[in-house]
């Protein structure tokens, strides 16, 4: 089974990364793009077996670093 | 002084670190491996070197903060023994949960490498002993990822408290409220991401660097 796991910094903090790469699109000529965020994708490739609260616990141990960072898991079928 | 440097694969500060202890405790420190599980008994400091740890996978720190060693040192910790985390071994310290907040990439998005200056605003620790409050000391960095972020009542829980050891005296990473280097709540704990190691003999230019070794070595002995 697998399951994606999406990191996204939270919404007040400042994403230096998301700011060049918005900057970036500007050079190239794309207008309209009012802000640029970037995160993780992380895939898990799983037993069925694994629950929702093991996926949980997995995210807020290592993946995603809380104090920063916001995570949504995307369990696979 | 009986000291620890803890060295995972992609440290590349560890020596410099044990070479500055050595020098100013006249002791040379143990080198422990991350994957070992006991510190050495009676040990007066635990030091976590610069480098980039498991080549700064995940985020900066990540994958060190889980190594085995790491659960000993947040015990020793708990005991209130003195934890020095320079650099990567700030970012450890956060990520192990031994300090708060965490450390983002610069602002400017570059690699900064220069001598920076700090303030000592707290001379009080273990660690700044050999300071003066308000103190202007001159300490190079060498880092991708110092740009100190916390939530707003942390970072006032940590002013308040007297937690913030070091400040940037000028721009440097965008960190929040130019914090350059913090302690935890017992204050045996500092984490900073200027490098002292890199400044302990006049022949690195100066030795501004030494000072915290010598503190240490003061009020631990």
């Amino acid at each position: 089974m697998k399951t994606r796991v999406y990191v996204t910094l939270k919404g007040g903090v400042l994403d230096p990364q998301g700011k060049a790469i918005h900057h970036a699109l500007g050079s190239l000529g794309f207008t309209g793009v009012n802000d640029v965020r970037a995160g993780k994708l992380i895939e898990l490739d799983h037993e069925d077996g694994v629950s929702d609260a093991d996926l949980e616990a997995m995210c807020k141990k290592l993946l995603a670093n809380t104090v920063i960072e916001n995570f949504r898991i995307e369990r696979g079928n | 002084m009986k000291s620890a440097v803890i060295v995972f694969p992609g440290s590349n500060c560890d020596r410099d670190l044990a070479v500055a202890i050595r020098d100013v405790t006249g002791q040379a420190p143990a080198m422990l491996w991350h994957q070992e599980t006991e510190l050495p008994h009676d040990i007066g400091l635990i030091a976590v070197p610069g480098g980039f740890s498991y080549g700064d996978y995940l985020r900066s720190g990540a994958m060190a903060a889980r190594s085995p060693i790491m659960r000993a040192i947040v015990a020793a910790a708990g005991r209130g023994v003195p934890v020095l985390g320079i650099c990567n071994g700030f970012q450890i310290l956060t990520e192990a949960g031994l300090l708060p907040g965490a450390l983002m990439r610069n602002a400017g998005l570059s690699f900064v490498c220069r001598d920076v200056a700090l303030t000592v605003e707290n001379s009080q620790s273990t660690f700044t002993a050999r300071y003066e409050r308000g103190e202007t000391i001159h300490i190079p960095v060498a880092h991708h990822d110092g740009n100190y972020s916390a939530d707003e009542e942390t970072l006032d829980r940590l002013e308040g408290e007297g937690r913030v050891a070091f400040r940037y005296a000028e721009p440097v990473n965008g960190s929040a409220r130019h914090i350059a280097g913090i302690l935890n709540d017992a204050g045996n704990v500092l984490g900073m991401m200027p490098h002292p190691e890199r400044v302990i003999e006049a022949a690195h230019g100066n030795s501004d660097g030494r000072r915290l070794f010598e503190g240490l070595l003061e009020t631990v002995a």
